[in-house]
């Protein structure tokens, strides 16, 4: 491969004024680099890594607690006076208890779930399942529909034809409901299938279902580019110079298609946390005695009433996290494909 | 326009034919699991397991299983529900449809409505103030999961402020049939009409603003200025008209996957009994054929939706007839 020499290409045309700095991935990160949005909401979601990967600490030394053991018959101290987690209920006949709400201090700072666990350290240990379940399964489905959209697409006649007619099937399946589907014969008991074995409470088991549910909705677009790229005048030019078949995928399709999975990334993340907490919700997502924001939000619905904090802080936490993923996510958008900017 | 109409039915038999197959893969033949066992329930007696078995004719090869299943399902309708003995299936999911009909049609007049709005106000004021505020409550709308929401709106409205002057006429949770009273109906799911409907807004509305900004490069727009048509007729009459098809053929997506039972969420957080809570009682009670049963009848009203915007879209855009 001879280099060429860039000194007599005309100038970059990305903007007047702009010096590119070389390579696509300085010029991304550039791009992200100079907008506020990006970097606010990228900080704000180390800060919420950092927060929930300090888990373990804040259980030991802040809450002194082990927030998977429940704590019914514990008692704690607050203001000088020592009082029981669950508290007898003082309303109707007196009878059955109520966990205590929050104290705003260390321990039980947002209070008790039903079991008489710390709620606080609870959603940050369910922060990690929660963020970890949508990561992993991003991964996968990033990676299959990669696989499928680049070997229909590439491959086009009999494979494109099966493949395609496969994903639109997919597609008619609503995602919750195909995720029940898979959740009801995964859970329940021991998953065997050939020397892999899933206990229920596995996390692979939910982001496995997680990750396969939306195959479809991105495996279609970039099925899409493949075509679109595949026909461009470059990759014409390569195999009219009768450059191989795997080194035109694998030089000129595949950093490509790279940009629509980057640009999916992050909005297919957002997605799946919500995914993950209705799962959970509907009791089909993470199984006990693992936590996640899904499963905390599932166990204040009973309390919703009396002790709302057990519902409402998920949601917050899930809301937030969401919302910066999608800010984050529209920057990267808008820096890897500007011409979706172009009304802006 | 006769033969497109025929090739999309024709093409829609086939789509149904191969969801079924998968679907009853997935409830049938995953690797790993029993059905009969699932079947039979939890801590089943091998006995059971084995009656099972042979009732769903599971001890046969998979093909006469897939036929037995669909002839239960579409032709005898008599598939009964084993966790709930002597339920029949079909006849169950057809009396749950009118309330989750009664839920999602409500909501999407809702959210088409109040979409449609967001979205032309934002892109007529684009990169001002009200885009600016409506652009953020599109963003926070979307990011909240719909049964948080539904949790949220239960609190305020069924216990925080029940006893105020704003809430008290809100009946308790539950679906009240339109035929035995209108105004009962209505007003029970107003508040789950808005839960449902605010993801979507959201949505449909940042769609809608994003699509007429992009038709605003197109030619036939400065054309239509150029003529001395006012701003206001061109963003309604020209752009928001070009916008709005993708919006349509989403907008049939989701009221089919809504109808079949993706409003489950909504559903199960205000009691309705619809499909979804129906499938999600089923799931309780580790009812296996009628889970599937309600996924089929989803994923067919998806297809059959989807079909229909076919031929819609057709009818509006007359580009769409030289494929």
């Amino acid at each position: 491969m001879t280099s060429v020499s860039t000194d007599k290409l005309p100038p970059s045309p990305i903007g007047e004024g702009v010096s590119a700095p070389d390579g696509p991935w300085k010029r991304l990160l550039a791009g992200l680099l100079s907008s506020p949005t990006a970097v606010l909401s990228g900080i704000g979601l180390i800060l919420i890594l950092i927060a929930v990967l300090l888990a373990p600490l804040y259980a030991n030394h802040v809450a002194h607690t082990d927030p998977f053991r429940s704590g019914l018959s514990a008692k704690i101290e607050v203001e000088g006076k020592t009082v029981p987690v669950m508290q007898r209920s003082t309303e109707g006949l007196g009878l059955g208890v109520t966990p205590i709400g929050p104290t705003w201090s260390g321990e039980y700072m947002l209070g008790a779930d039903t079991q008489g666990r710390d709620v606080m350290a609870r959603m940050l240990y369910g922060g990690r399942s929660s963020l970890l379940i949508a990561a992993a399964s991003t991964v996968l489905t990033l990676a299959l529909a990669a696989i499928i959209g680049v070997a229909a697409g590439y491959t086009g006649g009999l494979v494109d034809g099966v493949l395609s007619n496969l994903i639109d099937m997919m597609w008619a399946f609503p995602v919750y409901l195909l995720a029940i589907s898979l959740s009801i014969v995964m859970i329940g008991k021991t998953f065997v299938l050939g020397p892999i074995e899933l206990s229920s409470s596995s996390l692979i088991i939910p982001i496995t279902i997680i990750g396969l549910v939306y195959v479809p909705y991105v495996a279609r677009p970039v099925r899409g580019r493949v075509m679109t790229i595949k026909n461009s005048e470059f990759v014409l030019a390569a195999r009219g110079l009768g450059v191989r078949r795997h080194r035109i995928l694998m030089r000129h399709i595949l950093p490509n298609v790279l940009s629509t999975l980057i640009v999916f990334a992050p909005m297919l993340t957002a997605l799946n946390i919500v995914t993950e907490s209705a799962l959970s919700f509907l009791s089909v997502g993470v199984q006990a005695p693992n936590a996640s924001w899904g499963t905390i939000l599932q166990d204040g619905q009973s309390l919703l009433y009396s002790r709302p904090t057990v519902a409402l802080a998920p949601g917050i936490a899930i809301m937030v996290t969401v919302l910066l993923l999608n800010l984050f996510g529209d920057v990267l958008r808008d820096v890897l494909d500007p011409k979706s900017a172009r009304g802006r | 326009m006769l033969t497109i109409f025929l090739s999309r039915l024709l093409r829609m038999v086939i789509v149904m034919l191969g969801i079924s197959v998968i679907t009853f893969l997935i409830f049938f033949a995953t690797p790993g699991s029993d059905p009969a066992a699932r079947i039979a329930g939890r801590n089943a007696a091998p006995e059971t397991i084995a009656a099972v078995r042979h009732d769903f004719g599971l001890d046969r090869p998979l093909y006469v299983q897939y036929g037995l299943m669909m002839d239960r399902l579409f032709i005898t309708r008599d598939l009964t529900s084993f966790a709930n003995r002597g339920q029949k299936i079909v006849p169950t999911i057809m009396s749950a449809a009118p309330a989750t009909l009664s839920l999602v049609a409500g909501a999407a007049i809702l959210w088409m409505a109040l979409g449609a709005t967001t979205g032309i106000i934002a892109a007529a004021f684009r990169n001002r103030l009200p885009d600016k505020i409506l652009m953020g409550a599109s963003m926070m709308a979307v990011a909240m999961p719909v049964f948080w929401v539904g949790e949220m709106i239960n609190l305020v409205t069924q216990s925080r402020l029940h006893d105020t002057w704003a809430f008290s006429w809100v009946p308790p949770l539950g679906y009240v049939p339109l035929t035995s009273d209108p105004a009962g109906w209505f007003f029970a799911l107003v508040f789950p009409w808005i839960c449902l409907a605010l993801m979507y807004i959201g949505l449909y509305g940042r769609m809608l603003r994003t699509g007429i900004i992009e038709t605003y490069q197109e030619d036939y727009i400065r054309t239509a200025r150029s003529k001395g048509l006012s701003a206001r007729r061109v963003l309604l009459k020209h752009a928001t008209r070009t916008a709005i098809i993708p919006i349509v053929i989403m907008f049939g997506m989701d009221f089919g996957v809504l109808v079949g039972g993706a409003a489950v969420l909504t559903e199960v957080v205000f009691g309705i009994n619809g499909v979804g809570r129906l499938t999600y009682q089923a799931l309780k009670a580790l009812d296996l054929p009628m889970i599937m049963a309600t996924v089929l009848y989803a994923s067919f009203f998806v297809v059959v939706a989807n079909a229909i915007v076919d031929v819609l879209c057709v009818m509006i855009d007359p580009r769409m007839r030289q494929k």
